[in-house]
Parts: C-alpha cells; sequence; structure tokens
C-alpha cells in the first residue's frame, strides 16, 4: 500500500468574481522514503494541492480522493484528520518567519504540537523540542529553544520550522517551497537537511517548488503543474533526459546552465500564467506552446489533454505529443 | 528597557510642561481678569489691585509660569504677611469659587470618575469582545450582519438620548429604581453597582460597538495569518487555534486601544457625569468651565493630560510585554 494516493483531486474556490478552480483533477503517489517534486509556476496550483490534502481547506470544495497509509481523508470527520496533522503528515511552509507564531518561544511551538500528539509532560514535551532542534543542525539548541523566532535567522528560522515538523516522527512531510524566502548557499544547506531527514527516518516526502534545480537534487518523480492540472509525470531522471511537455521543456531551457556560453541570456518562457478565473479553453498551456505556435492544431483548444502514459511511469497532456516527439 | 524607561518619563515630562504651558496662555490671552473673579462681585479697584498684587498677577508671565510649575512639586506659599497661605505639594492653586485647594477637589472627584470608566469599560469589553469574536467566527452569516447591522445603529446614538431613553424607562416607566445617585463604593457596594449601571451602560454602549467592530476586524485578519495555519497544521483542536494562537495577536490592538480609552476618561467622562449628576472630575470641569475657574480649569486639563501620557507609557509596556517583537526598543 502506498504512504499516500491521490486520485481526481480537485479544489474549487467560491468568490465574488466567480468560481475558481484551483486545482481540476490530479493523481500521485508517494512512497515510503521517496521524495515526489511538484513544480510550477505561481499559481499553478502547488499549494493548493498541499492544502487539500492537509485537510486545510475552509470554505472550498474538495473533491477526488485522497487516501493516506489506506485511510480515505477527503470527506472523512474532521477529528480524524485532526490527529493525523502534525503527527502523521507534517507541513513545512514557505517563510518561517510568518509561518511561526512571534508571541510564543520555538521551543513552545514545536513543544505543543508534541503535547498535543503525545501526551506527557510539559517537561518532556520541552526536552523533546530540545532534542529535535539538535537533530536539524541548530546549536545550542537549549537556549535557542527559549528564543521567539525573530531572533532566529532565516535559514535557523527554516530548520526550526522542520524540527516542528519532525517532532512528532510523522510518516510523510510536505514542504511547500521550504527554500524559496533564503538566501541561495543557505537554500542548498536548508535543502540538504531535509533530504538528509528524509532519508534517515525513511519518510515520504512531497516537495513543491517553482524551481527545478531543487528537483533535480532531490526528487524521485516529479509532477509538472500547469493552470491546475499536471502536465506531466515522471521520474526525475527521465525528465530531465527526456522531457516530453513543452512546458517542461520551457522550465528546462530557462534553468540556468553552467556549459551554456557566457553571454547567452536565459530563455524564460514567453508570456502569462492563465487567469484561474477564465482559463483559455483547450490545453490551458496553448496561448504560450512553442509547438502549438509552429503545429497549431485544432485539438489543442478543443478539449482539455489527458495525461498519457508514453513510457514505463512517463506521463504526458499533450495533444502534440506525437509532434514534439517525432 | 532602563533606558527605555527613562526616555520615555522625559518625555512625558516634557509633554506635561508643553501642556501647562499652552493652558497658561490661553488663559492669559482670556480677558477675565482672575483678581476680579477671586474677589468677587462688590469689589473696589483698590482691592482688586491688591489682589492682584496678592496673587502675582502683575508678574511678567513666565515667573507666573515657574511659579505655578513650581508650586505643583515644592508647594508654593501665597499672599504674604497675616493672610499668607502655604499651599502643600502638590499644589494647584485655589478654587475662585469655592476657595479650596484645586487638589482636594479633583481627588474628591476622581473616585466617582473612576467608578463610571471602570465599570463601563468592563461592560463594553465584555459586550464588544464577544460580540467581536462571534462577528469574525461566524463571517458572512446573519447573525455577523445582524451584530455589524446593530453596531452602526448604537455607534450613531448620542450619549444623551441613550441616557435620557433609559432614565425615562427603567425609572419612571418601569419604576425599577429610584433616580440614580452617587454612592461610594466603600459605603455600600450593592448601591454603588445599582445607581452606576444606568450611567454605565450610557457610556459603554458606544464604545462596545466601536470595539465590537475593531474585534472582528482584527480576529478576521489574524485568523488569516500564516501562523495561524501552521498551528492547525499541527493538528491542534480548533478552540486551541483560535485561542492561543489566534486570539492573542488580534486582542493586542485592542488592548491598545482600551489603555487609550481609559486613559482618556479616568479624568472624567464630561456628558454622561453631567447627564447623571454624577460628582465626578467630568462634571467638576463642566462646571467650572461655566463659572471660569481658572485653577480648577487648569488643574482638571493637567491631570486629563497625565493620565493619558501614562496610559500611553502603560500601553507600550504592555505591548512589549505581549508581543516579544516589540521588546528590543
Ligand atoms: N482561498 C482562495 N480563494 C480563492 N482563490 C484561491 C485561494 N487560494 C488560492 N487561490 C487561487 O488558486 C490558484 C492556485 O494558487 P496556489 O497558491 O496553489 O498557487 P501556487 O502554485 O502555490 O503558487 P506560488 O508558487 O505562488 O505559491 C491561484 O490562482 C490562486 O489565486
Ligand atoms: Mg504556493
Amino acid at each position: 500500500m502506498s504512504l499516500l494516493e491521490v486520485r481526481g483531486l480537485a479544489v474549487e474556490f467560491d468568490t465574488a468574481e466567480g468560481p475558481v478552480r484551483a486545482v481540476r483533477g490530479i493523481d500521485f503517489t508517494v512512497e515510503r522514503g521517496r521524495t515526489l517534486g511538484i513544480v510550477g509556476e505561481s499559481g499553478s496550483g502547488k499549494s493548493v494541492t498541499s492544502l487539500a490534502v492537509m485537510g486545510l481547506h475552509r470554505g472550498a470544495a474538495v473533491t477526488g480522493s485522497v487516501r493516506f497509509d489506506g485511510t480515505e481523508l477527503i470527506g472523512a470527520p474532521e477529528e480524524s484528520v485532526r490527529r493525523l496533522r502534525g503527527r502523521r503528515i507534517a507541513m513545512v511552509f514557505q517563510d518561517a518567519l510568518t509561518a511561526l507564531h512571534p508571541y510564543f518561544t520555538i521551543g513552545d511551538q514545536i513543544a505543543e504540537a508534541y503535547r498535543e500528539h503525545h501526551g506527557g509532560s510539559r517537561k518532556a514535551a520541552r526536552a523533546r523540542a530540545v532534542e529535535v532542534l539538535g537533530d536539524v543542525g541548530i546549536p545550542d539548541p537549549a537556549r535557542r529553544a527559549r528564543e521567539h523566532p525573530h531572533q532566529f535567522s532565516g535559514g535557523m528560522r527554516q530548520r526550526a520550522m522542520i524540527a516542528l515538523a519532525l517532532s512528532c516522527e510523522p510518516d510523510l512531510i510536505i514542504a511547500d517551497e521550504p527554500t524559496t524566502a533564503l538566501d541561495v548557499t543557505v537554500q542548498a544547506q536548508v535543502l540538504d537537511l531535509l533530504a538528509g531527514q528524509q532519508q534517515a527516518r525513511g519518510l515520504g516526502l512531497v516537495l513543491i517548488t517553482h524551481d527545478l534545480g531543487v528537483i533535480a537534487r532531490i526528487a524521485d518523480e516529479v509532477l509538472v503543474m500547469y493552470g491546475g492540472s499536471a502536465a506531466e509525470q515522471a521520474p526525475a531522471d527521465r525528465l530531465f533526459t527526456a522531457p516530453r511537455h513543452p512546458y517542461t521543456r520551457g522550465l528546462l531551457d530557462s534553468l540556468p546552465r553552467l556549459d551554456a556560453p557566457e553571454g547567452e541570456p536565459l530563455r524564460a518562457i514567453p508570456g502569462s500564467p492563465p487567469s484561474p478565473l477564465a482559463p483559455p479553453p483547450g490545453c490551458a498551456f496553448h496561448p504560450r506552446c512553442a509547438v502549438y505556435a509552429e503545429h497549431g492544431s485544432p485539438l489543442c483548444t478543443a478539449d482539455r489533454p489527458l495525461l498519457r502514459l508514453v513510457a514505463e511511469g512517463h506521463r504526458n497532456a499533450c495533444a502534440l505529443d506525437e509532434v514534439t516527439t517525432g | 528597557m532602563t533606558g527605555f524607561l527613562l526616555r520615555r518619563l522625559l518625555g512625558i515630562a516634557g509633554t506635561l510642561l508643553v501642556i501647562c504651558a499652552l493652558t497658561f496662555a490661553v488663559f492669559y490671552l482670556l480677558p477675565s481678569d482672575p483678581a476680579a473673579q477671586f474677589c468677587g462681585k462688590d469689589c473696589s479697584a483698590d482691592r482688586i489691585v491688591m489682589v492682584r498684587q496678592q496673587m502675582g498677577l502683575d508678574d511678567p508671565l513666565i515667573v507666573q509660569f515657574g511659579r505655578y510649575v513650581l508650586g505643583i512639586f515644592a508647594g508654593q506659599t501665597l499672599g504674604s504677611g497675616q493672610y499668607a497661605v502655604h499651599c502643600g505639594f502638590p499644589c494647584f492653586g485655589y478654587s475662585f469659587q469655592s476657595g479650596q485647594p484645586v487638589w482636594d477637589l479633583m481627588l474628591d472627584r476622581l473616585p466617582a470618575s473612576a467608578s463610571l470608566a471602570l465599570g463601563a469599560a468592563v461592560l463594553w469589553l465584555l459586550l464588544g469582545l464577544s460580540a467581536g469574536l462571534l462577528s469574525a467566527l461566524r463571517r458572512n452569516t446573519w447573525v455577523d450582519r445582524t451584530v455589524m447591522v446593530a453596531t452602526i445603529g448604537i455607534a450613531a446614538l448620542p450619549v444623551y438620548f441613550t441616557a435620557m431613553l433609559l432614565l425615562y424607562v427603567v425609572v419612571t416607566v418601569l419604576g425599577l429604581m429610584p433616580y440614580p445617585r452617587y454612592i461610594a463604593f466603600g459605603e455600600d457596594p450593592v448601591g454603588w453597582i445599582r445607581n452606576l449601571i444606568l450611567p454605565w451602560i450610557t457610556l459603554a454602549l458606544t464604545f462596545a460597538a466601536i470595539y465590537a467592530r475593531m474585534t472582528r476586524n482584527s480576529v478576521i485578519e489574524t485568523m488569516a495569518e500564516p501562523y495561524v495555519r501552521t498551528a492547525r497544521a499541527k493538528g491542534l483542536r480548533e478552540r486551541r487555534v483560535v485561542g492561543r494562537h489566534g486570539l492573542r495577536p488580534a486582542l493586542t490592538p485592542v488592548a491598545t486601544m482600551l489603555g487609550m480609552d481609559l486613559g482618556g476618561l479616568l479624568a472624567g467622562a464630561l456628558i454622561t457625569e453631567s447627564l447623571f449628576s454624577l460628582p465626578g472630575v467630568g462634571k467638576l470641569f463642566a462646571d467650572s468651565l461655566n463659572k471660569a475657574d481658572q485653577p480648577v480649569i487648569m488643574g482638571i486639563t493637567l491631570l486629563a493630560s497625565f493620565f493619558i501620557v501614562t496610559s500611553n507609557l502603560v500601553v507600550d509596556l504592555v505591548y512589549a510585554w505581549i508581543d516579544p517583537r516589540a521588546r528590543l526598543t
């Protein structure tokens, strides 16, 4: 049984301007000890997906299936989902400065989660907080546990956020852009820490990012999202060596490369992400798609392309798949 | 911390000095002659000259001002020879009307004002916070809309209208109690409450409406903060998420406002006290204004300023105590 199995997950918000279909039916699976990278531009529905798995959407229509360790979470009683949160599925948020509570000490915030799920004395929970802070490489953890988030540097704060996630020994960690707010060098350290802990503890990890470089570093599988749908899904090594979807190719082309001739500009994908209120008909990517521009097909504007198996474990949602690979 | 306190206290002293100077200047510019005031109706020109001399009104303004300020801290002797009176610390001079020390007059009236302000504050906090919280947690439901419409209506009610309506219904029509009169708490606690209930409601209603709206907005805002989402992601119960992680930051601005409002009200709620004939500082102020009783007006102005600047300091200290990020300054 897989640790996490998501099928046909869709999230729709009712807004004043009309319904927003932020996620439009995506599937993915996370195994124990493996890392799934979810990549996509801003607004592609990555965070909405992660919050849907946690059952943290309030006032949004969430449909489809989220099975965690065999248990269906969608439609499950709030109380039973609450018991999983933090305890078996933990989250690492992007900006630890705003995601940690400004009024409470780091130690308090970790101990609070631990006591909620494991009970025991305040003292034991504090000791546990100091222990995990040490685990994530925070020097002098006993002293730092008594400090507030604003007294931490950005990197240390993100480590503390990871410590909070690890404190209850979860089976799955969902990290939503855990390094976006950090300096490049600190980014690498925090990423290595996350990957290291994941390996050491055999956790499932969902790593959300808009940076393919991060994916290349630690992901086993990759889900490329565009406009709330999956554009392409593949094992990481395949995605980098044999990308199929024009959007994935565009993302790869816009990566800075060490072997690029000096002075060659980065090629960003032209155009901007689709409006969530009025997405283009057919394939959401076609207005920006280089292949569509060249081989324009009515297929691209008629229906949303379905994900099709193109190789072992590799799926692509492009009506012009034959053209691109041919 | 000590440096911060010291700086703030100096700032307070400076502010009070400036306010004192301004009030002093205003009275100097007024056409009324304090000597004539003090002397009474049938006062000969000769006597007025004598009184002017005795009161030091012929001295340059700056000297008079210095004497006044010094007097507050060190006391002063007014007049000379057999007419000399010593006015001890803290000396705010004597009322032209009653001849009593201003300080004693104010001290006398303070309990009624404090009773009114503190009791009303308890009432408006209970009403405002619970209505605001309920509205925020039931956002966009009929409960929320009802509360919000009600607050607009209540906030628009003039104080004198509320007071008259309450008196008419409770005292005249229903006869639930006699016309309220102030009874000191120490004398009869139950009587104190019974007689203050109508003034409390009158004063509290407007504040309750404002506090309800403020609490609602503040709670809605904080409940959308990332750290509240984190609290949920930790698997905490919703009660704890709201009570511990959401409410504390949401109430910080409310606490700040409470400090300011209380500071302003301690030195008297002018209209409410007058409407209910409560012997408070506000009533004293209104009466003194009518009679142009300069020393009393000066004294109360300074007392009110003192309460306001001090409550500002208290608010800042409380703020630093609840929000660790504010501690660095
Ligand atoms: N509470 C909400 N109400 C209405 N629309 C929402 C809400 N939350 C998200 N959305 C919309 O859903 C879409 C997807 O948002 P999401 O936050 O998942 O993007 P993302 O991929 O995480 O982007 P980023 O890289 O900027 O974090 C966006 O268009 C956003 O406007
Ligand atoms: Mg996001």
